[in-house]
């Protein structure tokens, strides 16, 4: 435990000196900024029509609502740009090991390699989350000007770091493969676009095969989460993929050492 | 204290190191001297845990490198041939992490950090990143990291490569104060660092042990012997014939400069400089210079491993 939180805590400092994490978080935070913003000058036009149409037929302006208009396809919007930045956090968790020769000081103390993989996934998390601080911020403003209801934006969130984490696992196996932090982006970031957009298919392919493929999709089990729905069957989907990835990647570190 | 029995190593087909074995005395330290891709790295790897032997076993201080893997890292200190160093933490923050991967206790870290800083003399440079030091600082901040947790066994694999003449002595400096303290297995390609830092040598050559003594005994006994230079005044042939009643003489060459004067080199098993100069100045030649040289290990060296390159 000790040692995990050696790892995270030391991974935590490397980014905090690191450029690359300022800027993730700066462009993450522009472009969400800037999806927020545009969707809700639509809200407020679409509000602003409605109060003129009240005002001409001379009746009461009907309610709209913040979650489903505003909220739930900003939390889309924070899911897409989430697939195109994580390889970014992910891509230099081990690569950097790799190429800085570093894995021959941690396969040399004792420290196992799950434990390794395990404090560098949660650092990748923490980091993930302090991403998404700025997105939150932005709600807050909806509560100060309207009444959105709460538990939708939580349990939104809650899916959020639950598929965020999935992506990390995957992106950290990817990773531990190479030592080029540019492939291993790529091959992150390629990963995941498959898993995105498999489902795609699901529909001409065939029943059997169309289901398999909608469950493996990662983007169909996040939709619930959006709309305020907390269903354990998709909490056990992206769990599941989080224990993939950490096995894949400690199995991947122990069998380089083997043959090496 | 290490105990290395029948290592070998294959890198899928092909052969790094094959049966080796040698053993190191508690407090000694052990110089693996060979050239380049012999496999002293593969081997320190092995001692290390880094990799498995493909067969053979190796056990420090008492604890099997395979099955007790995780208490002889808790032992051991290793510095690699590039030392291991995240580029952009400071070195205290870089010693704290490595004392927590070794476990030491956080109210022992500190004091741990700034002992091992002050063995390494980095009191200086402590706060500064890593990525801005100097090649030789870098050497020594590994060197520091594997002094961390006072590690009966202390693994260097080639500490002074790359490092400009003045750093080199500092290093081995470093290293001659490790004596008694901790158990070194020092690696290295340069005769003279080995001569100058160890108390006994493993000499591996293609993979293999080809010899294992003290750099004394190893230029005594294996190749042995003394090799004397002289000059001399006057006519090669009487030169020859002066010499020609020591019996004692392996082997002698002369060579004439244009200016007459005739450069003899002798190699003899015992020290024979006395009956040399004896009867050179009783044929009536003129002795002008006598001087001896000792096998050096860098003959040794050479023999050994040009030899094994012969029967392959």
């Amino acid at each position: 435990m000790k040692e995990i939180f050696a790892i995270f805590q030391k991974e935590l400092k490397t980014s905090y000196y690191s450029l690359i994490a300022y800027i993730v978080i700066g462009l993450f935070t522009a472009i969400a900024g800037y999806f927020f913003f545009s969707q809700l000058s639509y809200f407020v036009e679409m509000a602003f029509r409605e109060m003129m149409m009240a005002q001409q037929y001379r009746m009461q302006p009907r309610p709209m609502n913040v979650n489903l208009m505003l909220v739930r396809p900003f939390f889309g919007i924070l899911a897409t740009i989430s697939l195109f930045f994580l390889p970014i956090i992910t891509m230099r968790l081990y690569s950097e090991e790799k190429r800085l020769g570093t894995v021959e000081l941690l396969y040399t103390t004792p420290i196992t390699p799950t434990q390794i993989i395990i404090g560098k996934f949660l650092s990748g998390v923490a980091l993930y989350i302090v991403l998404l601080i700025p997105s939150m911020l932005f709600q807050v403003l909806l509560f100060v000007y309207g009444s959105p209801e709460f538990w939708p934006i939580f349990s939104g969130y809650l899916g959020l770091i639950l598929m965020g984490s999935a992506f990390i696992a995957l992106g950290l196996f990817i990773s531990t493969t190479t030592e080029n932090q540019i492939i291993s982006a790529i091959g992150g970031f390629a990963l995941l676009l498959i898993l995105w957009v498999i489902g795609f298919s699901a529909s001409f392919a065939g029943s059997t095969l169309g289901s398999v493929l909608s469950y493996v999709s990662i983007i169909n089990h996040f939709e619930d989460f959006s709309q305020g729905v907390i269903d354990t069957s998709h909490v056990a989907y992206y769990l599941l993929l989080i224990s993939v990835g950490i096995y894949f990647s400690t199995k991947m570190i122990e069998s380089v050492k083997w043959r090496a | 204290m290490i105990d290395v029995e029948g290592l070998t190593r294959y890198y899928g087909e092909k052969r790094a190191i094959s049966d080796v074995s040698f053993h190191v005395k508690e407090g000694e330290i052990l110089g693996m001297l060979g050239p380049n891709a012999a496999g002293k790295t593969t081997t320190m790897r092995i001692l290390t845990c880094f990799m498995p032997p493909t067969s053979g076993k190796a056990t420090i201080d008492g604890y099997d490198i395979f099955e007790h893997s995780m208490d002889v890292r808790r032992i051991t200190g290793y510095l690699p041939e590039n030392p291991p160093l995240y580029t952009d933490m400071s070195v205290t923050d870089y010693l704290d992490f490595v004392a927590k991967l070794k476990g030491i206790d956080k109210t022992k870290r500190k004091s741990e950090v700034d002992s091992v800083v002050e063995k390494a003399a980095l009191g200086d440079v402590q706060s500064r990143i890593i990525g801005k030091l100097s090649k030789g600082f870098k050497q020594r901040v590994g060197l520091a990291q594997s002094l961390l947790n006072n590690p009966k066994i202390v693994i260097l694999d080639e500490p002074t490569v790359g490092l400009d003449p003045k750093q080199i002595i500092e290093i081995r400096e470093l290293i001659k104060n490790l004596r008694g303290e901790h158990t070194v297995i020092l690696s290295s390609h340069i005769l003279p660092e080995i001569e100058q830092t160890c108390e006994r040598v493993v000499i591996i050559n293609d993979g293999r042990v080809v010899a294992e003594d003290t750099p004394e005994n190893l230029m005594i006994h294996l190749k042995g012997g003394e090799r004397t230079q002289l000059q001399v005044e006057g006519k090669e042939a009487d030169v020859k014939k002066a010499l020609k009643s020591i019996k004692e003489i392996k082997s002698l060459e002369t060579k004439a400069d244009q200016k007459g004067i005739i450069n003899v080199m002798v190699e003899s098993e015992k020290d024979i400089r006395k009956m040399l100069a004896k009867n050179i100045v009783n044929e009536g030649l003129g002795l002008l210079e006598l001087s001896t040289d000792r096998f050096t290990l860098e003959d040794i060296f050479l023999h050994l491993t040009t030899k094994e390159e012969e029967v392959a």
